[in-house]
């Protein structure tokens, strides 16, 4: 974890309740600080935020919201730039959920808005490229 | 001096140049002409792809004859797939503890 690397994360969940449910536990305060950590979020493009932890604090900016679809946010800690992700699909048994977080260095910036959407389809394809016999 | 990541991102952070590491990966070794055919760009291009591939350690050449033939070196990827799976078990945590509060927001 030092803070010259490039990192993508990509995580899905089928989730067994419906987006809307899904959706207040992602951007109620109160609810988020339950399973994420203690905030100041309001669901305002634009609305910069704090996520407070014993460990330390990540500071945070709304970028896009779409109620119950999806929403990112800048995810700022430990000399990290990057953004975090969310998207909820409706499916018949409840939600699939995705989050994505994409992180770059500083200097990194310009590669980031025009590798972020390809980069992440790619790394999630590492695991399995690298599974594969030469 | 570039970090051997920061190369190694900015090696795949182009979407022609990743196609053609992804191709070798997928195909296996391959000449430039090949790679050019599917690569829908020039073969200069290509050419230059694959020497700042080379860079950063994703591909090596091996000369037969008057051809060079290109292969994926995946095991340069390991950094980042390393860091991935650190930050993979972060989120997991997170998101197990999300449903434990979507099973009590049912109560």
């Amino acid at each position: 974890m030092t803070d010259t690397q490039t990192r993508t994360v990509t995580l899905e969940r089928e989730i067994a309740h419906p987006p809307e449910k899904l959706w207040r536990a992602l951007t109620q305060p109160h609810l988020m600080a339950e399973w994420l950590m203690q905030n100041d979020f309001v669901a305002e493009p634009g609305h910069s935020f704090r996520f407070t932890a014993d460990w330390g604090a990540v500071d945070c900016k709304v970028l896009e919201i779409e109620p119950h679809r999806s929403l990112s946010y800048r995810w700022d800690a430990m000399g990290l730039e990057s953004v975090v992700t969310w998207t909820l699909t409706p499916t018949a048994g409840g939600t699939h959920l995705k989050l994505e977080q994409t992180g770059f260095r500083h200097d990194q910036g310009q590669a980031f808005h025009g590798a972020r959407f390809g980069w992440t389809n790619f790394l999630n394809q590492l695991e399995t490229l690298l599974a594969r016999p030469e | 001096m570039p970090h051997a990541e920061d190369l190694l991102f900015r090696s795949l952070a182009d979407p022609t140049r990743r196609a053609i590491f992804e191709n070798l990966c997928r195909s296996g070794e391959q000449t430039v002409a090949a790679l050019t055919a599917a690569a829908g760009v020039s073969q200069p291009v290509v050419s230059k792809h694959l020497g700042l591939l080379r860079e950063a350690g994703l591909v090596e050449g091996r000369h037969a004859g008057r051809q060079t033939h290109y292969s994926a070196r995946r095991e340069a990827l390991a950094p980042l797939v390393d860091w991935t799976r650190q930050m993979t078990g972060f989120w997991d945590g997170k998101l197990d503890a999300l449903e434990d509060l979507l099973k009590r927001m049912d109560q």
